[in-house]
């Protein structure tokens, strides 16, 4: 299972000769993994997607699509790929059925087998009893759901999504999410998504990789990544006043302690399991915990070690903020 | 699975899906429908009655007859007739305007990505616009020459019903000529405002320096170079030749139709070429 479904190397874009997009930029995804590009606004996100896809040419560089250059076999490319764009594209004057086998004929699917496909997959995003209705009537997550259909009509062995669920309340997103996992299931399809919602990418995604100003900046599994941060934070208080300090900085595990205010941080690997240690060590001591808790890192932790904190004025073009603009209005049913 | 894909396509599937698309905009909204016929309507009852030209001539002067000099200038005896005629061309005109503004639309909307990422050929992208301009100018054309018809036009003695299918086919070769231009010029665009500009400052001229509402050989000689290479006049002509002139011409509605067919051919080919370099940037 680790075939190479996507493979790029040294991937650049320069648009007008000076603005560097994405920065020679290397990665590659497995086959069957989910893999989540994350970054702020304007690190490089969608400009990489879009030439994996082959709306823009990479200025340097190249990338494969289960084998298929993406400069010089593009078309080979874009029979193997699905995609589901940021925005919503599904036509708001034709029906959901309508919609897809439009779709359909793009990808030169025969009318008489399209239908039966689209009913299928309609049936499988539960839009079945909206598949005369025209889209204009459809909530922000039916309008995904559509998207996700639609991208799904040509059996892609690759599917791209690019922020799925931006715009989404967070019932919809969950939902959505579901989907995705079932979609995958079921067709057995390498994803390929970005997104700037952590909590997504930690949900869903096997690997992800963490770009900023055009580069990749850390690839890995979520799990891996937290990890790599330092371990769990332990927040502990004890009812005497003396510093222990020095004995929790003892226990087996434990890389580092402060004391803040009456209770102490402690960073330690392991945390569930040297938790208990602590608090043996320290009654054996005679001292008495009174209050104690255990966080484990999250994606925005790593997400904010690697970006840095600084807010992000997003520079984005007319184009991109007008497009959003709409999917944010469509997403809430507007 | 994807087997069926690679077989059955041809290099001009998704064609009339996308024609259809573009279409189904437009029929399916009765009132974007009317609204586009209106506008010719109103030219022709407003300008076309107002512009009573035969009235000015006067009846009491041995040895002039209004109706020959109003057929020796316009070629028909009513001025209502000649401009009724010019109101093809300038739907022609208005209804293509719309098929470059549909691709900033498409741009701006996410959904010309969504097709780009499909096998659809970019050829096939452009020409869909271009087609449904055609379809919906041939379409409107026919209203709007019934209509004329209703309000007075008067058909030539050698009139022909065949002649209808000529009219269309000029008028189709204009459209392609027209909606190939107007998407060159807005094929790079991500916003409406500047495309718009542009198309107001062509469509006015283009219609004026034309022989849409006056015949060129009165004009003056600078005006009438403008009005001889625009493509609109040789169609505008064609048109009245097929339709209204008693006796028809045909070495120069064979011109007329070369011209047409030329300009069409060419523009659309740099549109080709353009949607290749910059549908994908």
């Amino acid at each position: 299972m680790s075939e190479e479904i996507i493979r790029a190397e040294g991937l650049t874009k320069v648009f007008n000769k000076h603005l560097t997009a994405v920065d020679h930029v290397n990665f590659s995804v497995k086959h069957g993994e989910i893999f989540g590009f994350l970054g702020p606004n304007g690190a490089g996100k969608t400009t990489t997607i879009n030439m994996l896809i082959t709306i823009l040419k990479p200025t340097e560089g190249t990338a494969s699509v289960l084998g298929f250059d993406i400069a010089k076999q593009d078309e080979n490319v874009r029979n193997v790929i699905g995609l589901v764009p940021q925005e919503y594209t599904a036509d708001e004057d034709l029906t959901g059925l309508e919609n897809l086998l439009l779709c359909a004929d793009l990808y030169g699917i025969p009318r008489s087998f399209a239908k039966e496909r689209a009913l299928d997959l309609l049936n499988l995003v539960e839009l079945t009893d909206f598949k005369d209705k025209r889209v204009q009537t459809y909530s922000g997550g039916m309008r995904r759901r559509l998207e996700l259909a639609c991208g799904l009509i040509n059996r892609p062995k690759v599917l791209f999504l690019d922020e799925p669920t931006l715009g989404l309340d967070v019932q919809t997103r969950t939902a959505t999410w579901e989907y995705i996992r079932k979609l995958k299931k079921e067709f057995g399809m390498t994803l390929f998504m970005t997104t700037h919602y952590l909590e997504e990418a930690d949900a869903l995604c096997d690997r992800v990789a963490i770009i900023d100003h055009g580069k990749i900046v850390v690839i890995g599994s979520p799990e891996e990544l937290k990890h790599n941060l330092g371990g769990d934070l332990i927040t502990l208080a004890i009812k005497e006043n003396e510093d222990v300090s020095g004995l929790i900085q003892n226990v087996e595990h434990v890389k580092e302690v402060q004391k803040e205010d009456g209770s102490y941080c402690i960073k330690a690997e392991f945390g569930e399991i040297t938790m208990p240690f602590i608090i043996e060590a320290l009654r054996k001591k005679g001292y008495t915990v009174t209050r104690l808790s255990l966080t484990e890192p999250t994606l925005n932790e790593v997400y904010l070690e690697y970006t840095g904190r600084s807010m992000r004025d997003a520079e984005e073009s007319r184009e991109a903020n007008f497009a959003r603009r709409i999917t944010m209005r469509r997403a809430r049913g507007g | 699975m994807n087997e069926i894909n690679h077989n059955s396509k041809s290099k001009l599937h998704g064609m009339w899906a996308l024609t259809n698309r573009e279409l189904k905009k437009w029929y399916k909204e009765p009132i974007l429908f009317l609204l586009t016929l209106i506008q010719p309507i109103i030219w022709m009852g407003l300008l076309g009655k107002s512009m009573n030209i035969s009235a000015l001539i006067p009846t009491n002067i041995p040895g002039l007859d209004p109706t020959t000099i109003m057929e020796q200038t316009f070629g028909t005896r009513d001025y209502f007739s000649f401009m009724a005629v010019g109101m093809v061309g300038m739907t022609a005109l208005f209804t293509t305007m719309f098929s470059g503004m549909s691709v900033v639309w498409d741009r701006r909307l996410g959904f010309l990505n969504k097709v780009l990422s499909t096998p659809v050929s970019r050829a096939v992208i452009i020409f869909s616009k271009v087609l449904s301009a055609a379809l919906r100018s041939m379409f409107q054309t026919s209203i709007i020459l019934i209509i004329a018809v209703v309000f007075g036009l008067q058909l030539g003695a050698n009139f022909n019903p065949l002649n209808i299918l000529g009219v269309f086919a000029i008028i189709f070769c204009l459209c392609v000529g027209l909606s190939s231009l107007f998407i060159a010029l807005t094929i790079r665009s991500t916003r409406m405002e500047t495309p718009m500009a542009v198309m107001n400052l062509i469509n006015l001229p283009m219609m004026f320096a034309s022989n849409a509402f006056y015949p060129a050989k009165l004009m003056p000689d600078w005006l009438q170079n403008i009005v001889n290479v625009n493509p609109l006049s040789y169609t505008n002509d064609a048109v009245r030749q097929l339709l209204i002139v008693n006796t028809i011409d045909y070495a120069k509605l064979a011109l007329d139709f070369a011209y047409v067919g030329i300009f069409a051919l060419i523009v659309a080919s740099v549109g080709i070429v353009l949607s290749w370099r910059y549908l994908r940037k």
